[in-house]
């Protein structure tokens, strides 16, 4: 297969690039890019193929960096993208996600952003601070952050968020009104455990068929929707925690998704009894597969944050996850073995996949 | 109106943002807050950079007039030398 794959990675101290050969298995790094920015997220336009970067600098601020030249040159800019003068301090980026012309900036304290130039200007979307719960939301221990974005595959009107200890919201009418989306969801550590809002989504994530079907890895276990994240599912079951941060879904087939346990909220949050693993579902979450083949089964009390999981499009795919402890993990086999890419990075906060000629 | 421009020094790390600024330029202005206005209309988009909501300057950032800390009010005199200087932080 000629064809050869990038990962794109954000780190609090800036973004690398590992140039992949053919075989997934020789990998360049360059780096670190982007000034050496604290970038959260790292993500690439499908229409224009620019590499998307946002995060913040300490003295800077909150940026969105673009590349048009997969990473060699960068732009950068914020004009726009604040709450104003009257409105909270915005401190930095978590996820830029582009789609259809549109690119999105979800932010902390947690709101949505949208440029419809190249990430030239950025406006706020409105619609989402608006809601009616927004004066109770309460931040998670990693801030009050907007971390997720699903667009949906045809409707441009239509949009997925996550926001952590808030949960999800969509909006069908292209941001101006949003509806809570967490029917089915549990918030375990609230006395209603089944609230409206208030559920700690950690990574939310589209299906191969798109349209209506949503996976989530939540503060409290795994959950799938197939109408559009009205009403969820619990699918936890045959995993050792409820507990973790990414998850990844196939990019043809809707019942395939990828996630990464963690022993526990409360426990530390690292691989349970320090045993590196990533697990597999092929039926939708109904049963689930452990792989630690190739990962270090020992003594491996690692990590692995919301964006640090990402799939390629090849067949078959390639799935890579990077460490909060600076390793980056790569399986050419869609998840049965896994081989180490690098190593001794700054502690990886994203991992995305591109796609070179 | 000054008489004469501000003669403004930047750091290393701010210039970095913008491929092809000068570390040292001049600017016009009679305060802080003005002499900021025309650096970014000379390097558009610096404003955001050293300035948050409030508008304020940026917690990590000191300016200096003269030798003098200041904030966004401070007066700048004619050829005054104007430093933008990254606080110590970081880890």
């Amino acid at each position: 297969m000629a064809a050869r794959t990038a990962l794109l990675i954000g780190t609090p101290k800036g973004a690398f690039i590992l140039d992949g050969d053919a075989s997934r298995r020789d990998w360049q790094l360059r780096g670190p890019l982007c000034e050496g920015w604290a970038i959260h997220d790292i993500s690439v336009d499908p229409e224009s193929g620019a590499i998307l970067a946002g995060g913040a600098s300490p003295w800077y601020g909150p940026a969105v960096w673009r590349s048009n030249d997969t990473g060699s040159t960068w732009t950068h800019s914020s004009e726009g993208l604040t709450y104003d003068d009257d409105g909270p301090k915005l401190t930095t980026v978590w996820n830029v996600t582009a789609a259809r012309g549109a690119i999105y900036a979800g932010v902390e304290p947690a709101g949505l952003f949208r440029s419809v130039d190249g990430g030239t200007t950025w406006e706020h979307v409105a619609g989402l601070t608006n809601h009616p719960t927004r004066s109770d939301w309460q931040p998670g221990n990693g801030g009050l952050i907007l971390h997720s974005i699903v667009p949906h595959r045809t409707d441009p009107a239509r949009l997925w968020v996550g926001i952590s200890a808030v949960g999800a919201f969509e909006t069908r009418d292209g941001g101006l009104t949003w509806e809570t989306r967490n029917r089915g969801v549990r918030a375990g550590f609230a006395p209603d455990p089944y609230p409206e809002f208030g559920q700690c989504v950690h990574k939310l994530v589209m299906a191969a068929d798109g349209g209506e079907h949503l996976y989530q890895q939540n503060h409290c276990g795994v959950y799938r929707s197939s109408d559009g994240g009205e009403q969820w599912e619990e699918v936890t079951s045959g995993l050792p925690s409820e507990f973790g941060f990414p998850m990844a879904a196939h990019p043809r087939d809707p019942m395939t998704v990828w996630t990464i346990p963690l022993n526990g909220a409360d426990q530390g949050r690292f691989m349970p009894d320090g045993s590196a693993a990533v697990w597999r579902t092929h039926d939708g979450g109904e049963s689930w597969i452990r792989s630690g083949d190739g990962l270090p089964q020992h003594n491996a009390y690692i990590g692995v944050l919301r964006e640090a999981m990402a799939v390629d499009g090849l067949d078959p795919v390639g799935v890579y996850f990077g460490t909060s402890t600076g390793q980056l993990y790569g399986s050419a086999d869609e998840g049965r073995s896994w081989a180490l890419i690098a190593d001794n990075l700054p502690p990886i906060w994203s991992v995305e996949t591109m796609a070179l000629g | 109106m000054a008489e004469g421009p501000a003669v403004v020094h930047m750091p290393r790390s701010l210039v970095a943002l913008f491929p092809g600024a000068p570390r040292r330029l001049e600017a016009r202005g009679i305060t802080v807050a003005e002499v900021i206005d025309d650096l970014d209309r000379q390097i558009p988009g610096l404003r955001n950079r050293l300035l948050d909501v409030g508008p304020a300057l940026r917690t990590h950032l000191n300016v200096f007039v003269a030798g003098v800390r200041a904030d966004l009010d401070t007066p700048v005199p004619p050829r005054a030398e104007v430093h933008i200087i990254p606080a110590v932080s970081g880890g």
